[in-house]
């Protein structure tokens, strides 16, 4: 299998992050919000970041397969307005525990009840403001080899192998012990 | 199931760059045909994958479909190619709202993928082999991916974007 390398490396001014950068594993997902594989993949990450604590920095960039997924755009745009207001990852898991229910309406609720300031999300969201971003995004991952949602990179390597729970999370604790 | 040394055998039998590529004609519904020499003076993408509604097909074919305006930015036109039959094809493309054409290399069955060193005989099926063919109908790149992997576009951007800039030529776009 070809080593495919993030020709985008992550970086805290353009991506969303969980976790200490200084961690010695950077895990970055190329996700697509209507993706129902990528909605299990949510969870996963959820309990390996929980897991690994300060040792992982978790990264999200938006690869929205809009022909197949007609809501994954809006879904992506009303993360990113979300972002603009420092609530990024409260969207994120929104959208992921919702991805039946996608629909414009149901994202502008969705800000309601993260309490955004809604004038400011309503005048992004519907100008579209992060939707060239998200084409960054999308492209920066294209450049990569993510051939399909999720796709993730370990330290900027592409991870070609299973994401479930226990082989991801050994994964990641092998490239931990050996940067000790 | 394919072992390494039948992959890279399969492999060396695609036809490498600067060979000239084949021309085809091959149905894209069941009343409209479309010709490989259609195209010259535009960069050609051929997609051949061995079905239409195998699941990593329908990721690969999305996945194209996703990045065209990427491969029109570059004057290139995308063509993917399988055996199944035009109703078949109509009718995937309807699922993934596909916006380039599928090709039926369907009768003589996988001819056109023979030619092209590509057809998996034991099976029925074309590999997943992805040719980029440039303005002059010479092959400049040609890559064949394991079965079940989704070979992404990365590799046959990077050829697009290498090959000498043509004279900005708009070709025909009716699919």
């Amino acid at each position: 299998m070809m080593e495919l390398e993030l020709t985008l490396p992550v970086n805290s001014n353009r991506d969303h992050m969980q976790g200490s950068q200084r961690a010695p594993v950077t895990l970055l997902e190329y996700g697509d919000y209507e993706c129902p594989y990528c909605g299990q993949a949510n969870l996963v990450v959820d309990k390996v970041v929980q897991q690994l604590e300060n040792k992982i920095c978790f990264a999200f960039r938006n690869f929205p397969l809009t022909q197949i997924h007609p809501h994954a755009q809006h879904a992506a745009e009303a993360a990113e307005c979300a972002g603009a207001q420092n609530k990024f990852w409260d969207m994120h898991d929104i959208l992921y525990e919702n991805q039946q229910a996608l629909e414009d309406e149901n994202l502008v609720e969705y800000a309601e009840i993260l309490e955004l300031d809604m004038p400011r999300f309503q005048d992004d969201f519907y100008n579209h403001t992060f939707a060239s971003r998200i084409r960054e995004d999308f492209l920066s991952g294209i450049r990569s080899g993510v051939n399909g949602t999720p796709t993730f990179y370990l330290n900027g390597m592409r991870y070609n192998d299973s994401w479930d729970q226990e082989t991801l999370t050994q994964t990641l604790r092998d490239i931990i012990n050996k940067n000790v | 199931m394919s072992t390494q040394t039948e992959q890279q055998k399969q492999t060396s039998n695609a036809l490498q760059p600067g060979t000239t590529a084949p021309n085809f004609t091959l149905r894209t519904t069941p009343n409209q045909s479309v010709s490989l020499d259609q195209f010259k003076g535009n960069p050609v993408v051929l997609l051949f994958y061995p079905a239409d509604f195998s699941p990593v097909c329908g990721d690969e074919v999305s996945l194209y479909n996703e990045i065209l305006p990427e491969f029109q930015r570059l004057n290139a036109k995308v063509i993917g190619i399988s055996v199944d039959g035009v109703w078949c094809h109509l009718a995937f493309s309807k699922h993934k709202n596909l916006l380039f054409p599928l090709l039926s290399d369907f009768e003589p069955k996988g001819n056109i993928a023979q030619k092209y060193g590509v057809y998996r005989k034991n099976d029925g099926v074309t590999e997943r082999a992805l040719f980029l063919v440039d303005k002059d109908g010479i092959i400049r790149y040609s890559y064949v991916s394991p079965i079940g992997v989704n070979p992404g576009a990365d590799g046959i951007l990077k050829a697009l974007e290498s090959l000498p800039q043509s004279t900005e030529q708009k070709g025909d776009t009716r699919t």
